[in-house]
């Protein structure tokens, strides 16, 4: 059986940040893997170690900075990997779902994997989109925001909880093959281990541009852009109480008391 | 020209945003100058189309096609409605089961999709308001067509009021059954517990700022000293520190307390939708752009580990 896992590089935003023309100034920005990404890989590295012959295989499409992030995958147990990227992908300035869902169903035609993971969400654009637009693409069958994966290698089913708002979980029987999209908290991601982390280095990770994918330029061309960035206007008037930690503290325990949540 | 704009149910109610994508899908009629449609798809549909024929509604359809929601079905139902109305836009509500279909029809129509819209604005193209990196800053998307697909925040737009004049019709329909490949086989209730975190008065709510479970007890402790109840974000229960029971949000439980204190929590907008509700907000946290300052009453920019062994001693317990 073969799993690929779409792993995404995530930038978070410093406390204080400024931003330049239509994106957060790179010196407040720090990489890491997004989390439901994570969550997605340990879900797969599980899967090959119950059962065998499981090929791990991460999808990633970004930038050369982004092997680290890739590497961490690698070193978690995932086998190789595969980095999408080019001149044209790198000079395209907004990379939207049908154009990532495109780029990701080359890769699952090359592939050809019996199981598709992807996190539910991007931690920092949240479309939310790519795992399902990726599915209808490539004729897969799919389940989105998935907590639990309980999923039979033989026949290619997996039966899935979808979490739904309020507490409530969906029980659903999904035919293989099949793009699920993981939710945080379906397993405990490990941590690379030093071993891991020498391993990784040593497996394969093959960057394709989109000749090895058999697309064209066209496949960046998109009707959706990116327009302007702007911190929102805080709608909210909170009341900041300032001072030391003794100060502040003082000033919330007096509110509560007058509030009458405590006493005296 | 249409707007066509898709409801959701469950387990026999219409959910919240079904009369919000009413709501938001009128907006972009008018600013189309257009009609708006509405899909009705699976469960008591006649109930469902009465209870939905709101003002500003022209016409609703329904696909009497199983009883709960199936993303085969609604992708095929959406599909096909949206081919015989051809709608500019389609517009679906950024739900759990949003996010499990809208990609899919937006694929099959072969229509660029725009998610989690908080607000836009359709003078000429349709211009999207979003959020990114967790709230911190907003973009605007533009989207250069005149089909497209659209999803939009829960809770963004107020319902749906009033009762319109649709015309309610069957939409006629051959469900491809082949090409129904998931199988929903039921609903389970998680997270309950000895606590009830939504009858609590006060809640002292931790998120990812404790950074670890042995810090937990900093929290339990200022908890007891205010006769407060303990909840959480969602990091806190993933990890497996506090029981599901705890998590307040989106998939976890809806609160209203009098004073909700929110320590080392951002704000996410799942977070957000299940304790925005409550009396008075206080956060405390080191960043003063997190995303939860814009909906709180009082706040403290500070480190948690300096404050909360303070206010633990201005009522007289101990930090441990
Ligand atoms: C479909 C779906 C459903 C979801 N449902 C829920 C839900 O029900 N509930 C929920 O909570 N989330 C939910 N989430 C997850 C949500 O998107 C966020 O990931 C989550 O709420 C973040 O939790 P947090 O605020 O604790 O962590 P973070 O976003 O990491 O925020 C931590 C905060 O702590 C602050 N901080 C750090 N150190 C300190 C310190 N020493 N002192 C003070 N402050 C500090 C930081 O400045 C930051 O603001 C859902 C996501 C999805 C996709």
């Amino acid at each position: 059986m073969k799993i690929l896992v779409t792993v995404k590089e995530v930038a978070q935003v410093d406390d204080e940040f400024e931003i330049d023309g239509l994106d957060v100034d790179e010196r407040y920005l720090e990489y890491d893997l997004n989390e439901w990404d994570d969550y997605a890989v340990e879900e797969a590295v599980q899967l090959s170690e119950a059962n065998d012959d499981v090929e791990v295989v991460t999808v990633t499409v970004g930038p050369e900075r982004s092997e680290e992030t890739v590497r961490m995958a690698l070193a978690k147990g995932a086998d190789r990997a595969l980095r999408v990227w080019d001149d044209t992908l790198a000079g395209a300035e907004f990379l939207d779902v049908s154009t990532k869902a495109e780029l990701l169903a080359a890769v699952v035609e090359e592939e050809d994997p019996d199981l598709v993971l992807s996190g539910v969400q991007a931690d920092d654009d949240s479309f939310g989109a790519t795992g399902v637009a990726l599915a209808e693409r490539v004729g897969f069958e799919w389940a989105a925001v998935v907590n639990d994966l309980d999923h039979d290698a033989d026949a290619n089913v997996s039966n899935v909880r979808r979490e739904l708002e309020g507490g409530v979980e969906e029980l659903t029987e999904v035919e293989g093959p099949a793009v699920l999209t993981i939710q945080t908290g379906i397993n405990e991601p490990r941590y690379a281990s030093l071993r891991g982390i020498r391993q990784a280095q040593r497996k394969p990770l093959d960057v394709l541009g989109l000749d090895d994918l058999g697309l064209d330029d066209s496949v960046v061309e998109s009707p959706v852009a990116l327009t302007s960035m702007y911190e929102p206007e805080s709608e909210g008037d909170a009341v900041v109480w300032e001072g030391s930690a003794e100060e502040t503290a003082g000033e919330l325990a007096t509110f509560l008391r007058e509030k009458g949540v405590v006493e005296g | 020209m249409t707007v066509l704009a898709v409801t959701e149910h469950r387990r026999g109610e219409l959910r919240d945003p079904s009369f919000e994508v009413v709501t938001a899908g009128r907006e972009l009629a008018d600013a189309l100058g257009t009609d708006l449609h509405l899909a009705v798809i699976g469960g008591d549909v006649e109930g469902f189309a009465d209870r939905l024929n709101r003002e500003g509604v022209d016409a609703i359809h329904t696909v009497a096609e199983g009883e709960e929601f199936n993303h085969d079905v609604y992708t095929q139902a959406v599909t096909a409605m949206a081919e015989a109305h051809d709608p500019d836009a389609v517009l679906m509500a950024n739900t759990v089961n949003g996010l499990d279909y809208a990609p899919a029809v937006a694929g099959a129509l072969d229509r660029p999709l725009v998610t989690d819209a908080v607000a836009f604005d359709a003078d000429g193209t349709l211009e999207v308001t979003r959020e990114q990196y967790g709230g911190k800053v907003e973009t605007t998307v533009e989207v250069d067509a005149d089909r497209f697909a659209l999803t939009i925040r829960p809770a963004e737009w107020p319902a749906a009021e009033g009762t319109g004049d649709a015309e309610i019709a069957e939409f006629d329909f051959d469900l491809d059954e082949s090409a129904v490949r998931s199988d929903v086989k039921g609903f389970e209730e998680v997270g309950a517990g000895d606590v009830d975190i939504s009858e609590a008065d006060v809640l002292v709510s931790i998120g990812r700022g404790i950074e670890e479970e042995d810090n937990l007890p900093l929290v339990e402790a200022l908890a007891d000293a205010l006769g407060a109840t303990l909840s959480s974000s969602r990091p806190i229960v993933d990890n497996g520190w506090l029981p599901k029971n705890r998590q307040v949000g989106q998939s976890g439980k809806v609160v209203t307390p009098d004073v909700y204190i929110a320590i080392g929590i951002s704000g996410a907008v799942q977070h957000v939708a299940g304790m925005k509700g409550s009396d008075t907000i206080i956060a405390v946290n080191t960043d003063p752009n997190a995303p939860i300052m814009d909906i709180a009453d009082y706040a403290i920019v500070d480190d948690l580990f300096d404050v909360v062994p303070e206010l633990i001693e201005e009522f007289g317990g101990e930090a441990p």
